[in-house]
């Protein structure tokens, strides 16, 4: 059936089944590979992304459910947060200055849920981030330069 | 060559460095926070078809037939593959080619690949494989290594050294029985390291096409796309200068994407077949069916000491389980008797293992290869003697480290070594001597210590070629551009190429273009395992930056009258050292070069030292350099739960040089995190299902919902210490991170849970159930432990005999016929 999607600001309209993973309709009908596949049963986080604003794995969402939803992609992030111009956020900045991306492959989900983060809790303790990036696999990183880059990037934090 | 060129860890520059040493982040860290990283699986070709493999349900079965006519049919499907297509083996190791692309008259573990379906997209290949019809005939299963070496049928692989033991190995370094005879002690005990798997976050995943003249290219998540590259051509009896290799960036690997693999065989194949694009993305539930992880270790430790606690000898059995197939097994099984000598003094030496195939996805190497199993075993052991002869674990550590610049018993050559200043740190950060044995019932601290290769002294197959080449590329536009096979996993291989040429000729890392992991365009490096990029890529990228500094320093000195030794590469300029203000931009500086002497483009190459170990068996172990660490690991057990909490760990990391500290703390932080989940709660099991259901032999957990991994909860705080002393074998002093600091961790784990509660738990992981019966068995009144009982009698040959240096040994063995002499060339390398 046709689906009609809010991705990033865009309207698009895909040809998919209602059932189909959303995590799929983004990848390989909309071309948007940012969000990544790590598990396909909802334990990694690899792909996270907001929907109407919350953090949520792609790969558990039948794509009929978010018609009519507002839906941001790491592509889409740093427009969201009024960033388009230097193309990523403080936070992803934050992120590449702290080390905390290796691999990269988790990298897509950990930035889009830590900004869901920041923007409800704009001074998370460090035991908040830990708890809000529980969902978040990383095997490169063991995290703690993760939860660093969220400290700098939240307010008052040093940069 | 290189080994003409002068090494030096001192700057390039005027005695200051243009970017080493300098927190930075990585050069591919904004493409990867923005999702711009393309890795396999988001590539698409235009035309592009769909694999999906079928999988044998059964751990051990013979195929007696496969129909493939119906699915051939099914809507979509363009092509079925079996084993019949794909007759010819492959493997990573020129001792162990037992794999196939397909299965031929044998599947030897659950998900082993039968046949393959190519579709127009994934559904319709997965269905297809579905109705392809497969009789089999169930086989006795063989589930662990101690059934193996008593079970030799039925055989898994006729080629195995006897029944299902794939190798036997015994090496021995002076006279062993004698000298533990005239200990003061010995002390006897047995470990066992359960297996884990890598748990990378990105599915193995591969694209191949054939072009319009019919060569062949594949991109995939490998670790090493030269071996890859020889293995199709050999599997497929394709021309190899008709390949090209493309490795993605890998979405980790960790040693999980070091062996070719059967799908990228499959869709290479296909692709020749049907001369389009061919995809294929492995689900995770297929990731742990490639496996090549942790083996799971038998061991038995047998050290004798003086009175002061000092080794006397060492007599270490192990035996592996290696599931089904070779990998790198021979070399992992080496791998558990090498490197106990490069940490503490052992005057004399024996080590004999033992690894045997089961019915299992194969074993292979996981972070840390082969050595991790033993220096559990070792530092645990240690831990033992310090408390049995009332000595502080520091002391007894501190008072026989190996010497800088000697020789081992078995022949390996230690260059610098910084683990008495490790030690100091994580002591002193941690408060160990005072706290040690003196805190509160249930909190308690570890001691653990390591050491690791920094690269393989050997290639994988024999050969006297460069381990890692390099080759730079300039032009009157200013732009450098640096081909490398190297490929970047995560670890910062790409950062490292980019700072070192950066450093040398004056540039910012991201000025530099880097075209890496793509065997038609750049020089062989040998690929991301064994810890030997940033040492051997290093010297090589170095090499091909000075020459290339010399080719326009000669021409920047004729234009500025300057003697080209005062000229200074640094902020994009190139300058009189005397008077910066005479000199010119970088880009003016080519100009110049590629006026004088034409187009310009140089190259580098690395090729380690030779190593003095001449007997079989001593190709596995050498190494420019070592790396150490040192670790305290601080917990909390409850003494009746038995419920474990790692409260804080300080690791020390002998690093050399830190060429770029953001990128070395988090290699030193992710391999104490991967530790850590080995020590408490990783483990790849396997039951068997009740015979009136199947008599699979299955994976406990192939899924990343039961597989336990730790999470940003269960991660304590990490305190790093980087020691640098820099080391002349390695770039600019430099030595590897991306392995060493994760051994310590789970010994470390295990000795402070002795400090905590006062027992010993001899198998890793430790878990809560193994502390809570070790606390029971104290309780009872029985010795307070958890772990193996017994190491099981295995029938070892002679040993090879060789004569340590310290006794007149030249590293050859004693009582080794000439005729092995031949062989040797054909062995682990």
């Amino acid at each position: 059936m046709k689906i009609e999607l809010q991705v990033n600001g865009e309207t698009r309209v895909v040809e998919a089944s209602p059932i189909a993973r959303l995590l799929d309709v983004l990848r390989e009908e909309i071309h948007l590979t940012g969000t990544k596949e790590g598990c396909g049963e909802g334990e990694c986080g690899a792909c996270t992304i907001l929907i109407d604003g919350e953090p949520v794995n792609s790969c558990l969402v039948p794509v009929a459910q978010v018609q009519g939803c507002e839906l941001t992609t790491i592509e889409g992030l740093a427009a969201s947060c009024g960033y388009a111009e230097a193309g990523a956020t403080p936070l992803q900045t934050a992120i590449v200055e702290w080390g905390g991306t290796q691999c990269g492959i988790c990298t897509p989900g950990i930035a889009v849920c830590a900004q869901a983060l920041l923007r409800d809790e704009p001074a998370p303790s460090r035991a908040r981030i830990r708890e809000a990036l529980a969902g978040n696999l990383c095997r490169c990183t063991g995290y703690q330069l993760i939860v660093d880059a969220v400290a700098a990037a939240a307010e008052g934090g040093q940069s | 060559m290189s080994d003409e060129i002068e090494r030096s860890v001192d700057p390039p520059n005027a005695g200051t460095w243009n970017v080493v040493g300098k927190p930075r982040r990585r050069v591919d860290g904004r493409a990867k926070v923005t999702g711009q990283t393309k890795f396999a699986d988001d590539l698409v070709l235009p035309n592009m078809l769909f694999c999906r493999l079928l999988r044998s349900p059964f751990p051990f079965a013979r195929i007696k037939s496969i129909e493939t006519t119906k699915a051939e049919g099914m809507p979509g499907v363009k092509l079925v593959l079996t084993g019949k297509d794909t007759p010819v083996t492959y493997g990573i190791l020129p001792v162990s080619q037992d794999e196939h692309p397909l299965a031929q008259e044998l599947v030897r573990h659950v998900g082993d690949p039968v046949a393959a379906v190519i579709a127009t997209c994934e559904e319709e290949a997965q269905a297809a494989c579905e109705a392809i019809e497969v009789d089999y005939e169930v086989l006795t299963t063989i589930s662990t290594a101690e059934q193996a070496i008593t079970t030799p049928e039925p055989q898994l692989h006729a080629y195995a050294q006897e029944g299902n033991v794939h190798k036997r190995v015994a090496l021995q370094f002076g006279d062993v029985d004698e000298a533990l005879e005239n200990s003061a002690h010995v002390f006897e005990d047995v470990f066992f390291y359960e297996g884990n798997t890598h748990l990378p976050i990105e599915q193995h995943a591969s694209l191949a096409e054939v072009d319009k003249d019919g060569n062949l290219t594949i991109w995939s998540s490998t670790q090493t796309p030269h071996y890859l590259h020889r293995a199709i051509a050999r599997a497929l009896e394709f021309e190899p200068h008709r390949i090209r290799v493309i490795a993605t960036p890998n979405g980790g690997g960790f040693g999980g994407k070091s062996d070719p693999f059967n799908h990228e065989l499959v869709v290479c194949k296909a692709a020749l077949v049907l001369g389009r694009p061919i995809k294929i993305t492995l689900n995770r539930e297929e990731v742990f069916y490639c496996h090549r992880g942790r083996h799971p270790v038998q061991m038995k430790f047998r050290t004798g000491v003086d009175a002061d606690g000092k080794i006397t000898a060492m007599d270490l059995e192990t035996l592996l389980d290696g599931g089904a197939y070779g990998s790198y097994g021979v070399a992992s099984t080496f791998y558990t008797g090498a490197l106990q000598t490069v940490t503490y003094k052992i005057p004399r030496y024996r080590f004999r293992g033992c690894r045997a195939f089961t019915n299992k996805p194969a074993c292979g190497p996981k972070r840390g290869h082969g050595t991790v199993q033993p220096r559990f075993g070792q530092e645990i052991q240690l831990d033992k003697i310090a408390v049995a002869l009332n000595k502080s674990p520091v002391d007894l550590r501190l008072n026989m480290l190996v010497e800088p610049d000697s020789l081992t018993a078995n022949f390996l050559t230690v260059g610098t070594i910084a683990l008495k200043e490790c030690i100091e740190k994580v002591v002193t950060g941690s408060g160990f001597r005072e706290r040690w044995g003196n805190l509160p019932e249930g909190r308690g601290l570890g001691l653990a210590c390591s050491s690791y290769i920094c690269g393989a002294g050997l290639p994988i197959y024999w050969n006297k070629l460069p381990h890692s080449g390099v080759q730079l590329r300039l032009d009157r536009m200013g732009s450098v551009t640096a081909f490398c096979g190297a490929t970047e996993i995560g670890q910062g291989s790409d950062d490292v190429l980019a700072l070192l040429v950066a450093e040398v000729l004056g540039l910012d890392p991201q000025d530099i273009h880097l075209r890496t992991g793509a065997t038609d365009i750049t020089p062989v490096d040998l690929g991301s395992y064994s810890s030997r990029v940033t040492l051997m890529m290093g010297h090589a990228a170095i090499e091909a930056a000075q020459r290339a500094r010399a080719l326009i320093a000669e021409a920047v000195a004729l234009k500025l009258e300057v003697p080209k030794g005062r000229l200074v590469f640094a902020g994009r300029r190139v300058f009189d050292s005397q008077d910066p203000e005479v000199g010119m931009t970088f880009r003016e500086a080519v100009v110049e070069g590629e006026t004088l002497h034409g187009t310009l483009g140089t190259t580098g190459s690395y090729r380690p030292p030779r190593s003095p170990a001449r007997f079989r068996g001593g190709g596995v172990g050498p190494s420019p350099a070592y790396s150490y660490s040192a670790t305290v690991v601080e917990v909390e057990v409850d003494p009746d739960t038995g419920w474990i909490a790692v409260d804080k760990i300080w690791i020390a990391h002998d690093i050399g040089r830190s060429l770029n500290p953001t990128l070395v703390r988090g290699q030193v932080e992710g391999s104490v995190y991967m530790g850590l989940g080995e020590a408490l709660m990783e483990e790849s099991i396997f039951r068997r299902l009740p015979g009136k259901l199947s008599p699979a032999l299955v994976h406990k957990f192939p899924s990343m919902l039961e597989y336990k991994s730790p999470t940003s909860l269960d991660m304590p705080e990490i305190v790093t210490y980087l020691i640098e002393e820099p080391d002349p074998k390695g770039p600019f002093g430099a030595k590897e991170v991306g392995q060493g600091p994760l051994l310590p961790i789970m010994p470390g784990v295990a000795n402070a849970v002795y400090d905590a509660v006062g027992v010993r738990v001899d198998e890793n992981p430790i878990t809560p159930e193994k502390i809570l019966k070790a606390l029971e068995a104290k309780r009872k009144g029985k010795e307070p432990r958890y772990g193996p009982k017994s190491f099981p009698e295995i029938p070892w040959e002679d040993p090879f005999c060789v004569s340590p240096p310290w006794e007149g040994g030249d590293g050859t063995a004693d009582n080794a016929p000439q005729r092995k002499r031949a062989a040797t060339k054909e062995v682990y390398r």
